[in-house]
């Protein structure tokens, strides 16, 4: 991709080749006006607003791509005329009681009419019966629908959930004379109009998806609304307050919107959470899981003596990676003065796992992102639960495939119907548990330069190949000579009579062939299907960029250690760039300003975690806790980034930062130490209010700032071990939440209503004896638990899940650090 | 014609013409030295104005034609128009309340002092739960009630706002125009802002309607 120079309305401006000229015109802060477009999806061509004449030819600035030296012109008086015929057919027969819709005051037809000065109506037809549907928690009102198909488009294309889709509206024909009477554009826009509403793919009354709320947020008008919010507010009323998502390590861009809570009580209250849709996708627990807040009505003066007293005879503090930048400083400061232990399994395991990738990579951190992933045409996934891990890390294999027309492949050992679900071009591969080491040898085989790899590596792969003859049945077209009686006319008598003649013809045959052909017992391994080469060929025609995202099942796995230096290697011999996935919220900022230890003493402090004195933000600790969205401070995401987050609604109690100055630090407010954390790992010194926190026109990230990638001196060391051949087999349990949950804050907001308790799948449940509701007793040699059974359509397979958040059900104790185990399940 | 009749007269502002009406009051120059200045102390000091006053009043009380309005016992009637403490109306058809919980007078109230409360209610339909006037803050512009897309919130007549709370007069029930006064037809239009003007239906333009 070249840089080009265009000119629109007469500006030159500079953009890639091959961009198209809406975005081209929208980076340069040049008004196209367009409806129906979503920058990071497909164009779908409904409002055909943003129509615009390229080198004296009208084209769509949405599809049409910038070539050098085009001239734009982005209105003339055709142009002008057609958007405004389209934006009065937007207006025939939608209501006019922007008074009690949940979008006036930011809906972008009101916006337009305007923009295009209807005053006037100039067609109509007879309107259908739109009834209001119920879809869940989204709330459809197809009076208002103008059918953009953003949604539908945001939901194929961004999200992967294929949900939605244009279904019949059932209306008359549009009279004839508008035909001839109307702007060409607007005629179409409007025959393709009425002829359309949105609907669920399944045909069910509900939607049974992933629960985002994207369809709702991308929503131009007020069609779709998240079900919780109809009639709460008007945007207008709202104020923003920009901060990041503190649910996963994706790190999301949101604002939360605030207000009073009622005319009474005059404390704000989170109404919903907006996301830059254009630039970033939110998944369910980031959209709907907001009011987690830690509730606390004063100081509490004798609590907080007795938090002072427990850290004086404390040892140890045990934390989760749900903290800021900040708070993570702090502790490894106390740990500095008071030479107390930090632990925190999670985040030691993908600190360990970090360092071991540096000693062959040389880099502290990954190469990729998920920014990057998302520009990809081939992407990896390994050893990552990846809809419920890091959704984010879904909708970037998604849009991967379906905007860069890539292709995905798979590996995990529980079955997923949603990853099923992204399109055909995913290939899944369902291996066994404690097989990812296999997993990475064989990427390294189909992918890695053998010519550059160390030569002990191919000697060690190259064993798994063999040659062997197979039979292969084949068609081939083989010619017959067959003799055939026609009529002819004698031309010597002038009669018909019958000759016999001979006749020539192509006829396919079915044969079978013996050929020899490579045999990699990698794959027999693995269990994959003898098409697998077949279809994994074909896929990757025509790729050229490739990313790999690799989870936590990696981290934890026994052979951790093999897993990160088979990954660097895979990193450094082939064309993959790696992005690994942290296990929570903060954990990679943790990993890096934190120095972990493995074993807790003999009195622990627990933060978010159950200690001999407990701080929490969940309200049920010994002294409270501020809860992310009542704090200021910075989080580490997968994308390297630092980004900041506010303080949403107010906190009365005392915080961590309080303790700490009680124990002889001395800071006003927990930000001060933005600018202390640790440089040598890739922070900057910077001051927290100084963080950017928004997407600029051309969708550049200004977020925060961007870690650097330290370089880290490697022994040229690149030895990796062979992989052990164990697998588990028998009933497997899984330590992940459904999707749209995370951890005990996510459970506690009211608009997330995933029931905690032993996840199976419909598959599972039906060969089993077991029914949804029951309580079952889950048992191995590290523990057990009993909890009540809930019926999952979002797995298949025989793994059995089990959720971590809610910390009732104490799912961790059944698993020493891998993330699968064994057990036996009986009903109690 | 009424109307180009007014404006002809205010906006001859041209006082140097002959047949303006404006004419030069006379005044006479301030004194500049204390010996005029004392002299100007005598001569308004011994012109009895006050006796003038004095007369007035003496004269209009013998004559017994008092216009004093014996306020509270008499009231004046007030304008149409006079912007006294809110009402909110009803409908003439179903006399259910006009108000449809748009908030627009919330957000254009310029002192602030409109809130409200709204939620779906149980037939899927926006329902005020709360509204609230804070009168001690109000400033009684109007905006309010011109900008009322249903002509819901109006003013009224009643100026007696003194209490020792203002909120005694903003409560939402009390606003409303009560049923009986509906049953009895007597609800009264607003004619101040945000009402109807007489031209309304020759200035809307039509908007088609295919069945």
């Amino acid at each position: 991709m070249s840089k080009i120079t265009i000119n629109i309305d007469g500006k030159e401006i500079q953009t890639q080749e091959g961009e198209y000229i809406l975005n081209a015109a929208r980076a340069n802060n040049i008004f196209i006006p367009a409806i129906c477009y979503l920058t990071r999806c497909s164009p779908t061509l409904a409002c055909r607003l943003c129509l615009v004449e390229a080198d004296g030819k009208q084209v769509y600035a949405c599809n049409a791509k910038s070539k050098e030296g085009m001239s734009v012109v982005t209105t003339s008086e055709n142009i002008a005329k057609e958007r405004r015929a389209i934006m009065e057919v937007y207006d025939v027969n939608h209501p006019l009681q922007c008074g009690v819709c949940d979008q006036s005051g930011e809906c972008e037809l009101q916006n337009y009419t305007l923009e295009m000065g209807v005053d006037a109506q100039n067609y109509a037809i007879k309107d259908v019966n739109r009834k209001d549907k119920d879809w869940g928690h989204i709330h459809y009102n197809p009076g208002l629908c103008i059918v953009c198909e953003r949604c539908v488009t945001t939901c194929k294309d961004m999200i992967g959930d294929n949900a939605l889709k244009t279904v019949a509206r059932g209306a008359d024909a549009i009279e004839a004379e508008f035909k001839d009477t109307m702007p060409k554009d607007a005629y179409a826009m409007w025959n393709k109009l009425n002829k359309s509403l949105i609907g669920l793919t399944s045909g069910e009354e509900m939607l049974d998806c992933t629960s985002c709320g994207e369809c709702a947020a991308v929503c131009p008008v007020g069609a779709l609304v998240d079900t919780h919010f109809i009639y709460s507010s008007n945007a207008w009323e709202l104020k923003q307050i920009p901060a990041t998502c503190g649910h996963c390590s994706a790190g999301c861009q949101i604002s939360y919107d605030v207000k009073h809570t009622s005319i009474d009580n005059t404390n704000e209250k989170i109404y919903r959470v907006m996301n830059e849709w254009n630039y970033v996708a939110l998944c369910g627990a980031g959209r709907y899981g907001f009011d987690y807040q830690n509730e606390v009505k004063a100081k509490d003066e004798a609590a907080f003596k007795r938090a002072i007293e427990a850290f004086k005879k404390a040892d140890t503090i045990k934390f989760t990676s749900t903290i800021t930048n900040e708070e993570a400083y702090l502790l490894q400061s106390l740990k500095e003065k008071f030479g107390y232990k930090l632990v925190n399994s999670e985040a030691k395991a993908l600190q360990t796992f970090l360092n071991d990738y540096s000693e062959i990579s040389g880099t502290k951190l990954y190469g990729y992102d998920l920014e990057a992933t998302h520009n990809a045409n081939f992407v990896i996934s390994v050893g990552a639960a990846l809809k419920s891990d890091n959704p984010n890390a879904r909708y970037a294999l998604n849009n991967s495939m379906t905007v860069n027309k890539g292709a995905g492949l798979y590996f995990h050992p529980l079955k997923d119907p949603v990853i099923e679900g992204l399109g055909k071009s995913i290939m899944t591969m369902y291996h066994a548990p404690l097989q990812e080491e296999v997993v990475l040898y064989l990427i390294l085989d189909l992918f890695a330069d053998k010519t550059k790899l160390p030569s002990d590596i191919v000697e060690y792969l190259a064993t798994f190949h063999s040659q062997k003859t197979i039979t292969v049945e084949e068609i081939i077209k083989e010619e017959i000579t067959e003799i055939v009686k026609v009529m002819k006319k004698n031309e010597e008598s002038g009669e018909e009579e019958e000759v016999e003649e001979e006749k020539k013809k192509m006829v396919p045959k079915k044969i079978s062939k013996e050929v020899e052909v490579d045999d990699n017992r990698l794959l027999a391994i693995l269990g994959a299907d003898d098409k697998f080469m077949e279809d994994l060929e074909k896929n990757l025609a025509k790729k050229d960029t490739f990313a790999l995202m690799a989870g936590a099942d990696l981290y934890t796995h026994p052979n951790a250690k093999n897993l990160a230096r088979l990954l660097a290697l895979i990193e450094k011999y082939s064309a993959f760039e790696i992005t690994v996935i942290p296990t929570l919220t903060n954990s990679l900022g943790v990993a890096l300003i934190c120095e972990l230890d493995e074993k807790q003493g003999s009195y622990t402090i627990g933060y978010n975690t159950k200690g001999d004195f407990t701080l929490s933000a969940l309200g049920n600790g010994d002294l409270d806790m501020p809860a992310m969205n009542q704090q200021e401070g910075t989080l580490t995401s997968i994308n390297k980034r630092v980004n900041p987050t506010n303080a949403a609604i107010g906190y009365n109690g005392y915080e961590l930062n309080d303790i700490a100055n009680a124990l002889g630090f001395n800071a006003e407010n927990v930000i001060d130490y933005t600018p202390m954390l640790p440089s040598n790992k890739g922070f900057k010194v910077q001051k927290f209010d100084n963080l950017p926190n928004h997407y600029e026109n051309d969708g550049t990230e200004c977020r925060g700032y961007l870690l650097d990638n330290v370089a880290v001196a490697t022994s040229g060391d690149e030895s990796v071990a062979a992989f052990s051949e164990g697998k588990l087999e028998g009933t497997l349990i899984y330590l992940a939440n459904p999707v749209r949950q995370f951890s005990d804050f996510t459970n506690k907001a009211t608009n997330l209503d995933e029931v905690s308790g032993v996840y199976m799948s419909e598959e599972f449940l039906s060969k089993s004896e077991l029914n949804e509701g029951d309580s079952v007793r889950v048992k191995n040699e590290n523990g057990e638990i009993v909890a009540k059974i809930v019926s999952d359509n979002k797995i298949s397979g025989d793994i059995v899940l089990l959720p971590t958040f809610d910390s009732k059900i104490n799912s961790e104790a059944l698993f020493s650090t891998y993330r699968f185990a064994t057990a036996s399940i009986e009903r109690v | 014609m009424h109307i180009e009749h007014i404006d002809e007269h205010f906006n001859n502002r041209n006082v140097t013409e002959l047949d303006s009406n404006y004419y030069l009051v006379g005044i006479e120059d301030y004194p500049s030295d204390n010996w005029g200045r004392f002299k100007r102390v005598v001569k308004r000091s011994l012109r009895g104005e006050l006796f003038v006053g004095l007369w007035v009043v003496m004269r209009e009380m013998i004559r017994f034609d008092i216009h004093t309005v014996q306020y509270p016992e008499e009231k004046m009637p007030i304008g149409p128009r006079y912007r006294a403490i809110h009402q909110m109306k009803r409908l003439w058809e179903s006399d259910t309340e006009r108000c449809i919980g748009c908030g627009l007078c919330e957000k254009i109230c310029i002192s602030n002092c409109i809130r409200i409360d709204t939620k779906l209610d149980v037939n899927s339909r926006k329902e005020v739960s709360e509204y609230s006037i804070n009168l001690g803050r109000c400033i009684f512009c109007g905006y309010c009630a011109e900008v009322c897309p249903e002509l819901a919130i109006t003013h009224g007549g009643e100026y007696e706002n003194a209490s020792d709370q203002r909120e005694h007069f903003t409560m939402y029930q009390d606003m409303l125009t009560p049923l009986d006064m509906m049953r009895a037809g007597t609800q009264v239009e607003f004619e101040g802002f945000g009402s109807i003007t007489p031209h309304e239906d020759e200035r809307v333009k039509k908007t088609p309607l295919a069945y």
